[in-house]
């Protein structure tokens, strides 16, 4: 861990030498880099990482490269088969880091989806990247400030007053397996949606040969006045790819942001997921489904912070867990004294399938507001042994039996889902997953 | 004019401590600072045997070696251990041989507590071992105990009449070095209760402790050692009040209970330590280590009421280890003022079919901070677990948190665990409710707080259930009826 410290600390220069120097984004570079040479690495005994430091600081031992090569010759056709839509939708596309045109589709008409790199070198969004850009993240934990640090690109999303995108955004980040080492990518999204606007964003990481990545990607959503914002996470990438996902959201009042983030798939997944509310008449929905199988280790680490009256979060994650998996839900709710009138949901619901699978659930509620309805449940049990005799009496198989039934446990959560094609995509995976086809859900 | 909850609260925040009187005895206590040959001193003082002075320096050793606990969500004055007296015991010439002939302001004392230690010894009901800084200074019922085989002295004495029970359980379920309060314990840890209920003996009355701080300037150091052998039953009490004082007096007790097969345990708590003025100027720091160990078909069962102490900090705690074992977690904790409680428990599930269920209920008034902070941990052997948590809280005003951190950790999956928590106030329509019927604002919400509080309060032994309806009262003045 001192090790790769060190390696960040003393090739931050060459770094700095290799993109563009100019940009905007080079003094939040050398701030950043600062804190991080201060505070490092998260270190043992850090509360947030209780469940989860073991599995950060072997990832952390790697000799990773810091600077991937740009790959020009790479075969993109193939990679056709990882976007949610073929025409539909928008995509930015990011290979091992670095921004790729070619599979892209970008879009200024009326609004602006396109790449940080580009953005931040131009006159014409400084006001946008001054007023929005490192605002949520420079007071956060070290990943974010080595994410800042060592930003080389992400996606820069600006929709306008009352504008309604047409088509969903996906962020879809790749990684070859072609560069010598294990890859470390910091790539950084700022997306700012204004008032009453509407916008649909898909982010996914996909490594497209196994080969060790670990992706620190720092995200920052700015929800104005009335605005609704769907952001999907959907996180099925190979075992030998872990991702660490921070997520920061400010709300203004009246506004409504759901995120739903589905992870079945990665050596080490850990959601860092933050919602700021500044205003009243807020909604927040934070959704999630997490089925891991095998070793891996998904950390969903939340957190809710209320500062004003008359607003609501929604929280549910449920988790089914097999093998020698691992889940971690740390759900943090806090609301301040001024947030009366406050209703805030949460339940994490687990089952466990085997005796070697861990599950560590920790809902944490703050409150200092007395006008409020708070509430968490929690539970890890298994699947009804009634209903899956039931299911068995009528000539279903034990297996199907068990499908269908863990199929039902996630299910609320992807009703609900208002992409067509993400939820397509997510039953896909599920059916997959589960070892059954379930064709009956798909209307 | 209608009664509202601000007057209740600014009711809550001029309600004086009732047990704040000081006893003027003489005392003999040790000066202040910590080092070996304090410890030394202390086991000396005590006619201690050799193993238990080198237990003790070895946990002093390993207690120097720690680091200062901040993980708690309190706030407060870090402690100076070198400006605490560790030992102080009301002077005396020789040991009470009866009850006539102990120091009368001592009696005056208890009596004003309102547990008269001579009625006690008329009226048949509880067993009571009395701690006062530090040192037990009265037992009662020893000789209808003693018929039974049931020991229950004092934790020095013990020390000296039944070495071979202590030196085999003491340590075995907190050791010398667990925390960083635990280990200062063992170092410095003047007396306490000690209690062995021989094999298959039903306690035939409750025993009880109260502990008092009389002395300025001292620590209090307990140790309550529990044995329960094999198909036992005892239902202990522990009650504690101290002085008013514009210092923080430190008390760091440890409770070990050990439930062998077949066993039960019930312990309950009223814990009524001086909670501080109203400015949040004094009061006792209360940092408890409590944990019993359950063999196979035993049973652990924790009730606790909390309304005292500025700053509470305490987990009694159960381990499951044997199979078909069940552990039992009832809480109030009531902060009022600039009141502090970081208080819960741990259900460490090691065995087959082990049960458990915790109850907390919180009650946070003025300035205060009330957090539940509590473990559920369920190992991969530990088939067919079942756990039922329940944390709710109430909070009066908008000046006080209440905060809950429950961590559910499950290796097993056949594990079955619920998990839930409520925070809400007193709702206008539940007053308004009662008001309709007749009942006043003031009598509403003692009504709506004995209900808050029931499930747990049904839980306390009858002597004291009595005890600890009437701390309610104090602490909530003008709220219960």
């Amino acid at each position: 861990m001192n090790h790769l410290k060190e390696k960040l600390l003393s090739y931050f220069i060459a770094f700095e030498e290799q993109v563009e120097k100019k940009s905007f984004l080079h003094s939040h570079r050398l701030d950043s880099f600062a804190e991080f040479e201060k505070t490092g690495f998260p270190s043992k005994g850090d509360e947030a990482w209780k469940y989860s430091y073991p599995v950060l600081l072997k990832l952390l031992q790697n000799d990773y490269s810091i600077f991937p090569k740009e790959l020009a010759n790479h075969k993109l056709n193939d990679l056709k088969e990882y976007f949610l839509t073929a025409a539909d939708s928008y995509k930015i596309v990011f290979v091992d880091g670095i921004y790729n045109p070619f599979l892209s589709h970008t879009s200024h008409q009326g609004h602006d989806i396109c790449v940080l790199s580009s953005a931040s070198v131009q006159n014409k969004y400084k006001d946008i990247l001054n007023t929005y850009y490192n605002k949520l993240g420079a007071k956060q934990e070290d990943l974010i400030q080595l994410n800042t640090a060592y930003v080389r690109d992400g996606a820069y999303i600006h929709i306008p007053k009352n504008t309604v995108v047409d088509y969903p955004i996906e962020i879809i980040n790749f990684s070859t397996g072609k560069q010598q080492n294990p890859l470390f990518i910091q790539p950084r999204n700022l997306i700012v949606v204004e008032e009453n606007a509407q916008v649909e964003i898909i982010e996914k990481h996909h490594s497209i040969a196994p080969h060790e990545v670990l992706t620190n990607v720092v995200s920052e959503v700015f929800v104005a006045k009335g605005a609704q914002v769907n952001y999907y996470k959907l996180q099925n990438d190979l075992d030998t790819a872990s991702l660490i996902d921070n997520t920061f959201i400010r709300q203004e009042e009246k506004s409504e942001v759901g995120v739903y983030t589905f992870s079945f798939g990665g050596n080490f997944i850990r959601n860092n997921l933050n919602f700021y509310q500044e205003g009243s008449r807020i909604n927040s929905i934070l959704k999630g489904v997490t089925l891991i199988e095998k070793e891996q280790h998904v950390d969903n680490y939340t957190l809710v912070h209320h500062q004003h009256p008359n607003c609501e979060s929604h929280q549910d994650y449920k988790g089914v867990y097999f093998d020698r998996s691992t889940g971690v839900f740390n759900g943090k709710i806090k609301v301040e004294k001024e947030a009366q009138k406050t209703n805030a949901f949460q339940q994490n619901n687990n089952i466990i399938f085997t005796d070697t699978a861990t599950i560590n659930t920790k809902p944490q509620l703050e409150i200092f507001a007395d006008d409020v309805k708070c509430s968490h449940g929690c539970t890890v049990g298994q699947i009804d042994k009634k209903a899956l005799f039931y299911l068995q009496s009528r000539g279903i198989s034990h297996k199907e039996a068990k499908a269908i039934l863990t199929y039902a446990f996630t299910n609320n959560i992807i009703e609900e889902l208002k992409n067509p094609f993400v939820k397509k995509k997510i039953n896909e995976i599920l059916a997959e997953k589960l070892g059954f086809n379930l064709q009956f859900s798909f209307h | 004019m209608a009664y509202t909850e601000k007057e209740l609260q600014k009711e809550l925040e001029n309600k004086e401590y009732e047990y704040g009187f000081y006893t003027d005895i003489e005392s003999d206590t040790i000066e202040k600072g910590l080092n070996e040959e304090v410890i030394k001193e202390i086991s000396k003082r005590k006619n201690e045997p050799k193993w238990m002075t080198d237990w003790r320096l070895k946990a002093y050793k390993n207690w120097k070696k720690m680091a200062y606990p901040k993980w708690p969500n309190v706030n407060y004055k870090e402690v100076d251990f070198q400006k605490i007296s560790y030992y102080s015991a009301p002077k005396k010439k020789d040991k009470y041989k009866s009850l006539d002939e102990v120091d009368p302001e001592l009696l005056d004392t208890f009596n004003k507590l309102g547990i008269s230690i001579a009625e006690q010894k008329k009226l048949a009901g509880v067993a009571i071992d009395v701690v006062m800084d530090s040192v037990s200074v009265a037992t009662t019922f020893k000789d209808t105990l003693a018929k039974k085989g049931i020991i229950f002295c004092s934790m020095s004495e013990a020390i000296e009449k039944h070495p071979e029970l202590v030196k085999k359980y003491i340590g075995t379920v907190v050791s010398a070095s667990d925390n960083f309060y635990a280990a200062l314990n063992a170092a410095v840890f003047s007396d306490g209760s000690f209690c062995y209920i021989p094999k298959g003996v039903r306690c035939p009355m409750e025993l009880s402790t109260y502990f008092r701080i009389n002395q300025g300037g001292t620590g209090q150091f307990e140790r309550t050692l529990v044995v329960a052998d094999k198909g036992s039953y005892v239902s202990y009490l522990e009650g504690c009040t101290a002085p008013m004082r514009d210092e923080n007096q430190l008390h760091a007790a440890v409770v070990e209970l050990i439930a062998l097969d077949d066993a039960e345990i019930k312990y309950s708590t009223v814990q009524n330590w001086f909670p501080g003025d109203k400015e949040g100027k004094g009061g006792v720091y209360n940092f408890v280590t409590k944990r019993g160990i359950c063999h196979d078909n035993a049973k652990i069962s924790w009730t606790q009421v909390e309304t005292g102490s500025a700053v509470t900090w305490k987990y009694p705690s159960c381990i499951l280890k044997g199979n078909n074992s069940i552990g039992e977690f009832y809480s109030i904790a009531v902060t009022n003022n600039y009141q502090q409680a970081d208080t819960g428990t741990k259900m460490i599930h090691l065995g087959k079919n082990t049960r458990s269920t915790i109850i907390s209920k919180g009650i946070s008034a003025g300035y205060s901070q009330n957090s539940y902070r509590g473990l559920v941990k369920v190992n991969s052997r530990a088939e067919n677990t079942r756990n039922f948590s329940q944390c709710d809280s109430l909070l009066m005003g908008n000046k006080c948190g209440a905060h809950t951190f429950p961590y559910i950790e499950t290796k097993n999956s056949s594990a079955q665990i619920e998990h839930e928590a409520t925070t809400s106030k007193i709702g206008e329509e539940q007053i308004f409710y009662c008001n309709q019927r007749g009942i006043d604002t003031e009598e509403a919400i003692a009504l709506i707080v004995k209900g808050f509080s029931k499930e747990v309060l049904n839980k306390l032994p009858m002597e004291f259930a009595v005890e600890a309806q009437k701390l309610l009262e104090i602490s909530l003045e003008g709220s219960v009826g």
